[in-house]
């Protein structure tokens, strides 16, 4: 392998790592989530991706790492360091356009940007609007969802009980 | 003083904050399939897995400046009782719904104040721990506070038991504010938090919840120490790690 930098396009690495889905909401790649922070080269030249976790208990954390040196491999980079990166804590606001819109259509309320109303209690509930039929007349049946990063709504107008994605 | 060098109580300070972590999110595991309402099992294991997931980063780092070639596991499953420094507060049993909340809001007040300013921590790497945890914990603090203000400010029965819940587990939060000489010698170098500083906010915290869910606040007497300090547990502490470590244990090194 040469040290000489780049034996690889950036932004063919990119594309691939848009082939690597959330194992729970398969439509978002890494990319969409913000999840994939950059691809460079390390200090002997291999291809490194940083990541950044959603959660700290992220079950799904261990097998995006996998099937993003899985997909790299099969593409011919023998060798891909994936390295997790902390800090900057990873927000919801680096969630991509492209990403928020794929989440409405997959029935998923996307994030608000970042709140700013940080107070402890009763963090003024949000009216968010329903993605099936668009109305902002819902209501939170349960702060925590079917994983870390979803809270529970329904909508009052037409009923229909959806996800939330937190916003963090 | 302390005869630890720095790197030592580096590890020790890594792994104690990852021990209240996994020692509270285990505790609050043992809730799976017993919750009394789907939402509120969801809200405890979502709880739990941040928690858990917190530790596992103090673990690989605290197994990392170990440089002995530990993991994360050795942390977890290889360690006997005295080993573990956690505040006695985290492994308290769940008893019912309210004392279960009692421990969570007593806990996360007091994580949301030590993950901020543990944020400003010299040390790179548990600044951006304390960063990610911050978030999680602000979260956790929110729904047991609104829990608490529902039970507290809800019928008799829930208000009296409640009551109970944080008179009982009152004597268990004094510890929190106390200093082993391994963090005072890391405050020193600006690594560790000065957790006795953050009682008069921790006791702000406290006591506006405890007002809004018109409930009193028992006096400072008596406070149960020694987990963190020394690594005496209280009676409960050895069914935790005879249940979480039985495997390890039993099959040494197995793995999924």
């Amino acid at each position: 392998m040469s040290s000489a930098a780049t034996n690889f396009d950036p932004d063919v690495i990119w594309s691939l790592l848009e082939e690597v889905k959330d194992p729970e909401i398969p439509v978002l790649s890494i990319v969409d989530l913000g999840i994939a922070r950059a691809v460079q080269d390390t200090a002997d030249g291999q291809l490194e991706v940083v990541i950044s976790p959603t959660y700290s208990g992220c079950p799904a954390m261990y097998m995006l790492e996998e099937q993003i040196r899985e997909t790299l491999i099969n593409h011919g980079y023998p060798d891909p360091v994936i390295t997790t990166q902390l800090s900057p804590a990873w927000t919801t606001d680096w969630m991509t356009e492209a990403g928020r819109k794929k989440l409405t259509a997959y029935g998923i309320a996307p994030p608000e940007k970042t709140t700013s109303n940080k107070s402890v209690l009763f963090g003024g509930q949000k009216k968010i609007a329903c993605p099936k039929c668009a109305s902002t007349n819902s209501e939170q049946i349960s702060e925590f969802g079917s994983t870390a990063c979803k809270a529970l709504y329904r909508c009052l107008d037409c009923r229909e009980p959806f996800d939330y994605f937190k916003c963090i | 003083m302390t005869n630890l060098s720095k790197q030592e109580a580096l590890v020790q300070y890594a792994a104690q904050i990852g021990d209240n972590g996994l020692i509270i999110g285990h505790r609050m595991s043992e809730w799976c399939f017993r919750a009394p309402s789907i939402e509120m099992e969801m809200a405890l294991m979502n709880c739990a897995l941040d928690l858990i997931g917190q530790a596992r980063e103090l673990y690989t780092y605290a197994a990392k400046l170990d440089g002995t070639g530990k993991t994360e596991d050795d942390f977890a499953y290889l360690r006997d009782e005295k080993d573990f420094r956690n505040l006695l507060l985290a492994e308290v049993p769940n008893g019912d719904w309210g004392d279960t909340i009692v421990r969570l809001f007593f806990m996360s007040a007091y994580n949301k104040l030590f993950f901020t300013a543990l944020t400003k921590s010299t040390d790179e790497e548990l600044a951006a721990i304390g960063a990610k945890s911050l978030k999680e914990v602000t979260y956790h603090l929110r729904f047991s506070s609104e829990w608490l203000i529902r039970l507290g400010d809800g019928t008799d029965e829930s208000h009296e038991r409640v009551q109970k819940s944080i008179n009982d587990l009152w004597a268990y939060t004094g510890e929190l504010f106390t200093m082993t000489d391994g963090e005072k010698m890391l405050l020193e170098e600006g690594i560790a938090v000065d957790t006795a500083a953050l009682k008069p906010e921790w006791d702000q915290i406290v006591t506006d919840v405890l007002t809004q869910a018109t409930l009193s606040r028992p006096e400072n007497k008596w406070a149960h120490k020694g987990g963190k300090a020394e690594g005496i547990h209280t009676e409960s502490f050895g069914y935790i790690i005879a249940d979480m470590q039985f495997m390890q244990r039993r099959y040494p090194g197995c793995s999924w």
